[in-house]
C-alpha cells in the first residue's frame, strides 16, 4: 500500500473513532435544550442580562431588548433557591478576585510592553536605519522580544486570569489553594523577565516560538504547574454534575499546554529537519491547544451569561470541542509546505487544516444562533461588543487559516507578510479581543468597583478596531502583492521588497493607533485598582427596578 | 459531560496522536538520515557565526530552504536546488525560517562569496543594495582613526564610508560571514533532479 491510502486509512478509522467517542460522551444526543447548558445559570436567572462593565442606563436598555423576546415566569419557590445559589457564586467570586487581579495585572504590564515593542519593530521595517546603535534593539531581537512578551506575557496572563476567575463560578465551588496560582504567577513573570533579558542580550535557543533558554524554561514549567494546582483542587470539589462547555476547553487546554512546553523544549533530542517539524508542531498548537479553547470558553461563558440565553445547541458545542481537540493538533506541518520534510506529513496536515472548518463552523453557527434576536445588546454592552466581535474574528482567522494551507494558496503566501497578519488576526482579533471583553467582565466583579470612565471603554473598542482594520488589511494586501511578486522570476527580489514599504507603514500606523488603544486600557485599568470613580450603588446584576427578588450586594 | 477522566483522557488521546504524527513518526523517519555527500561540518569559526546568525535573529527574514522548480521560481534567482533532509545534517537548532522578507541564505555562500562584500553590507546594506530593508549592523563594527595590525578593515563604497576614518570588523561580524560563507549546498544529491520536477 502506498502512503496516501494508508493515510486515507488512518485519516476515516480516526475520524470514525471521534465520532463513536463524542456520542458516548453524550445520553440524549438529540436532545434539544439539555440542561447542561444551563448550568451556568442560576435558578430563574434565564432572560436576565448580567453585564458588570455596563452603565446603569447601558444595562436597562439592554434588559429591555432581552425582555422582547423572553416571558418572565413568576415561581415564588424559586426565590429561595435563587438566593442560596447567588451566595454560592459571590463566595466562588470572592475566593478568585485576588488571584484573578494579580494575573491581570501582570497581563496588562506585558501588553503594554509587548505593544511598544511590536510598534518599534514595526517601524523598523520601513525605517532600516532606526536605532540600529545597540544590539538589543535590533529587529531580530526587538521583533522576538514581541513575541515571547505577547505569547507567554500578555496571552497566557491574561487567560489564566480569566480562567481562574470562571473556573469556580462554573464549578460552584469557592477556589482551592489559590496560594499556589499566586506563587506560580510570581515564578512565571520571573521566568519571563529573566527570559526576555536572554533574548535582549543575545542568549536564544534559536527556534521561533521557543527562543526562551530551555534552562529558563524549567521555572516556567515549575510556575505553570503551580497555577494548575489550584484548578485541579477545585475541580475535584466541584458541586455540579455537569461539567460546563468553557470547561472543557479549559481543562483541556490547561493540561496541553505544560505537555506542549516540556516537549518543545526537551534539550538535545530534537535534530535538523525533524526538529523543524517539531517546532511548528508546538507553534501551532500553542495558538491551537492553548489560547484558542480558553478564548473559546470564554466566549462560552460570557456571551450567554451577558444575554442571559443559554447556547443555543450544546451539542454542536461537544462536535465543536472533540473536532477541534482531534483536527487542530495535527495542521502545524503546514507551515513546511514546500520544505525538506516528508511528503506525507505535509499532506496530513492540509487535509487536517481543511478540517478545521467542521469545529470552525459549529462553534460560529452556535455563537450566531445564540445571539439571534439580541444583536441589539451589543448598542449596550461594552463586554460583548468585544467578545461577540472577537468571537467572528476567529470564524475569520480560522477559515482564513484553512485556505491558507492548501498548496495552491500557500505557495504565494508562505515567507510573506501576509502570514504576519493572519497571525495576528487570530491571536488579536479573535484572542485579544475576547480577552478584553472577558476582562471588562470580571475587573467589576474583582474589584468591587465599577469602571470610572465607561467612555473609556467605548474610546478602546474604536481605538483597536480601527487600528487593528488597517494594520490586517494593509498587510494582508501587500503580503499578498509580495508573494505573487516573488513568484515572479522576472521581477528582481528586491522589488518584492520595495512594493510592501507602503503597507509595513500602514502597518505601523494601524499598530500605532492599536496601542494608543491599549494605553487608553492600561490608564482605566490603573484608575479602577486605585477605585477612582463612582463607587458601586446597589447590586450589579438586576436593574429593573421592580425586580420581585432582591440580589444580594456585588454578585 | 459529567465525567472529568473522560474528558483528560480524551484530550490527552488527541493530543498524543498529534504528537506521534508531527513529532514522534518524522523523529523515527528522519533519525537514520546521513550527511549528504558533499556537505562539509561546520568549522568552529562558522559555528560562532551561526550562533551571531540566531542571536540576532537573521532566521526572521530569511529562510534556508529553498522550493522545488516545480512550486516557485527559487532555483531561477540563484538561491539554489530544493533542499533535503540530509543538507541539514549539521543543523542545531534548524533555522528553516518562514519569512523571505530577505531572500533565502541557503547558498548565499555561493552567490555572495566576497568577504569584503558580505562584510560592507552587515556595515550597510543600502550601499549595495539600494531599497534593502535590511537593518544595519553598527554594532558588529567599530570605526576607528587608524587600522591596528591584524584589523579587519571594512571596504566601502566611498559615499559610505567615514570620512577620515576607517571601520573595523569586530569578530562577531567575521564569525558570522565566515558562516554566510560556508552556506554552500550546491553539490547535487541523489534524487534531486526528481525531486525538482
Amino acid at each position: 500500500m502506498n502512503t496516501i491510502t494508508i493515510l486515507l486509512l488512518t485519516f476515516t478509522l480516526s475520524v470514525t473513532g471521534l465520532f463513536i467517542f463524542i456520542w458516548s460522551l453524550r445520553k440524549n444526543l438529540f436532545d434539544d435544550n439539555p440542561a447542561a447548558a444551563n448550568i451556568i445559570f442560576s435558578e430563574g436567572e434565564i432572560g436576565k442580562v448580567e453585564e458588570p462593565a455596563a452603565t446603569r442606563s447601558q444595562r436597562d436598555a439592554m434588559q429591555k431588548a432581552v425582555d422582547s423576546t423572553h416571558s418572565q415566569a413568576g415561581d415564588p419557590a424559586r426565590g429561595e433557591r435563587y438566593r442560596t445559589e447567588l451566595a454560592e457564586r459571590i463566595q466562588a467570586d470572592r475566593s478568585t478576585a485576588f488571584v484573578s487581579f494579580v494575573f491581570l495585572s501582570c497581563a496588562v504590564v506585558w501588553l503594554i510592553f509587548a505593544s511598544s515593542a511590536g510598534l518599534v519593530s514595526s517601524i523598523k521595517l520601513h525605517e532600516p536605519d532606526f536605532l540600529t546603535s545597540q544590539a538589543w534593539l535590533t529587529f531580530g531581537r526587538l521583533r522576538t522580544l514581541h513575541l515571547n512578551s505577547v505569547a507567554y506575557g500578555w496571552a497566557p496572563m491574561a487567560a489564566f486570569g480569566v480562567a481562574i476567575w470562571t473556573l469556580p463560578r462554573l464549578l460552584k465551588t469557592p477556589l482551592m489553594g489559590g496560594r499556589f496560582a499566586i506563587l506560580g504567577c510570581m515564578l512565571w513573570n520571573a521566568a519571563i523577565i529573566a527570559g526576555l533579558g536572554s533574548v535582549a542580550v543575545g542568549i536564544s535557543d534559536g527556534l521561533e516560538w521557543l527562543e526562551i533558554p530551555w534552562q529558563i524554561d524549567i521555572l516556567l514549567v515549575v510556575g505553570g504547574a503551580l497555577i494548575a494546582l489550584p484548578l485541579v483542587f477545585t475541580l475535584q470539589n466541584r458541586r455540579v454534575e455537569h461539567l460546563y462547555v468553557s470547561i472543557w476547553y479549559m481543562g483541556a487546554a490547561l493540561f496541553w499546554f505544560p505537555v506542549l512546553f516540556l516537549v518543545g523544549n526537551m534539550p538535545g533530542v530534537h535534530f535538523g529537519v525533524e526538529q523543524a517539524t517539531m517546532n511548528w508542531w508546538f507553534g501551532h498548537n500553542v495558538l491551537g491547544l492553548y489560547y484558542t479553547p480558553i478564548a473559546l470558553a470564554s466566549v462560552y461563558y460570557f456571551l450567554p451569561k451577558i444575554i442571559g440565553r443559554p447556547i443555543q445547541s450544546y451539542n454542536l458545542s461537544l462536535l465543536g470541542f472533540w473536532a477541534l481537540a482531534f483536527f487542530y493538533g495535527q495542521v502545524g506541518g503546514h507551515h513546511l509546505i514546500g520544505g525538506p520534510v516528508p511528503g506525507w506529513l505535509i499532506t496530513l496536515s492540509i487535509v487536517q487544516s481543511m478540517m478545521m472548518i467542521v469545529p470552525v463552523l459549529a462553534f460560529s453557527v452556535n455563537q450566531h444562533l445564540t445571539m439571534r434576536g439580541h444583536f441589539k445588546t451589543l448598542f449596550y454592552s461594552p463586554t460583548l461588543r468585544f467578545i461577540v466581535l472577537g468571537g467572528m474574528m476567529y470564524t475569520l482567522s480560522s477559515v482564513q487559516g484553512s485556505f491558507e494551507a492548501l498548496r495552491s494558496i500557500n505557495t504565494v503566501t508562505h515567507f510573506t507578510h501576509f502570514t504576519v497578519a493572519h497571525a495576528h488576526l487570530g491571536l488579536y482579533g479573535f484572542f485579544s479581543l475576547v480577552m478584553f471583553g472577558a476582562i471588562y467582565f470580571v475587573m467589576p466583579r474583582v474589584m468591587d468597583w465599577e469602571w470610572p470612565y465607561p467612555g473609556l471603554i467605548a474610546l478602546h473598542f474604536w481605538l483597536v478596531v480601527v487600528g487593528f482594520g488597517i494594520y490586517f488589511i494593509g498587510l494582508s494586501i501587500g503580503g499578498w502583492l509580495q508573494g505573487i511578486a516573488m513568484l515572479d522570476a522576472t521581477v528582481p527580489f528586491i522589488d518584492s521588497v520595495r512594493l510592501t514599504i507602503p503597507y509595513l507603514q500602514s502597518r505601523t500606523v494601524g499598530g500605532a493607533i492599536m496601542t494608543l488603544g491599549h494605553l487608553v486600557f492600561a490608564f482605566h485599568f490603573i484608575s479602577m485598582a486605585l477605585r477612582y470613580g463612582p463607587s458601586r450603588i446597589g447590586p450589579a446584576l438586576f436593574h429593573k427596578p421592580a425586580a420581585p427578588i432582591a440580589a444580594p450586594a456585588g454578585a | 459531560m459529567e465525567n472529568e477522566v473522560k474528558l483528560l483522557s480524551g484530550a490527552m488521546v488527541t493530543l498524543a496522536l498529534a504528537t506521534a504524527t508531527l513529532v514522534v513518526v518524522p523523529y523515527l523517519q528522519l533519525s537514520d538520515v546521513q550527511p549528504s555527500d558533499g556537505l562539509k561540518a561546520y568549522t568552529s569559526a562558522q559555528i560562532r557565526g551561526r550562533e551571531q546568525y540566531i542571536k540576532n535573529g537573521c532566521v526572521y527574514c530569511h529562510t534556508q530552504q529553498p522550493r522545488s522548480q516545480s512550486q516557485a521560481p527559487d532555483f531561477k534567482r540563484g538561491w539554489g536546488r530544493a533542499s533535503v533532509a540530509s543538507d541539514y545534517f549539521y543543523d542545531s537548532p534548524h533555522l528553516l525560517g518562514t519569512m523571505r522578507t530577505g531572500p533565502d541564505l541557503f547558498n548565499i555562500g555561493a552567490r555572495q562569496p566576497s568577504a569584503d562584500w558580505n562584510l560592507g553590507h552587515l556595515y550597510q546594506p543600502r550601499a549595495y543594495v539600494p531599497g534593502s530593508i535590511m537593518p544595519s549592523y553598527p554594532y558588529m563594527f567599530e570605526v576607528k582613526d587608524k587600522a591596528e595590525p591584524g584589523d579587519k578593515v571594512v571596504s566601502l563604497p566611498p559615499s559610505y564610508a567615514p570620512p577620515g576614518q576607517v571601520v573595523v570588523a569586530r569578530p562577531e561580524a567575521l564569525d558570522l560571514v565566515e558562516y554566510l560563507l560556508g552556506l554552500d549546498h550546491t553539490y547535487p544529491v541523489p534524487g534531486a533532479a526528481a525531486a525538482a520536477q
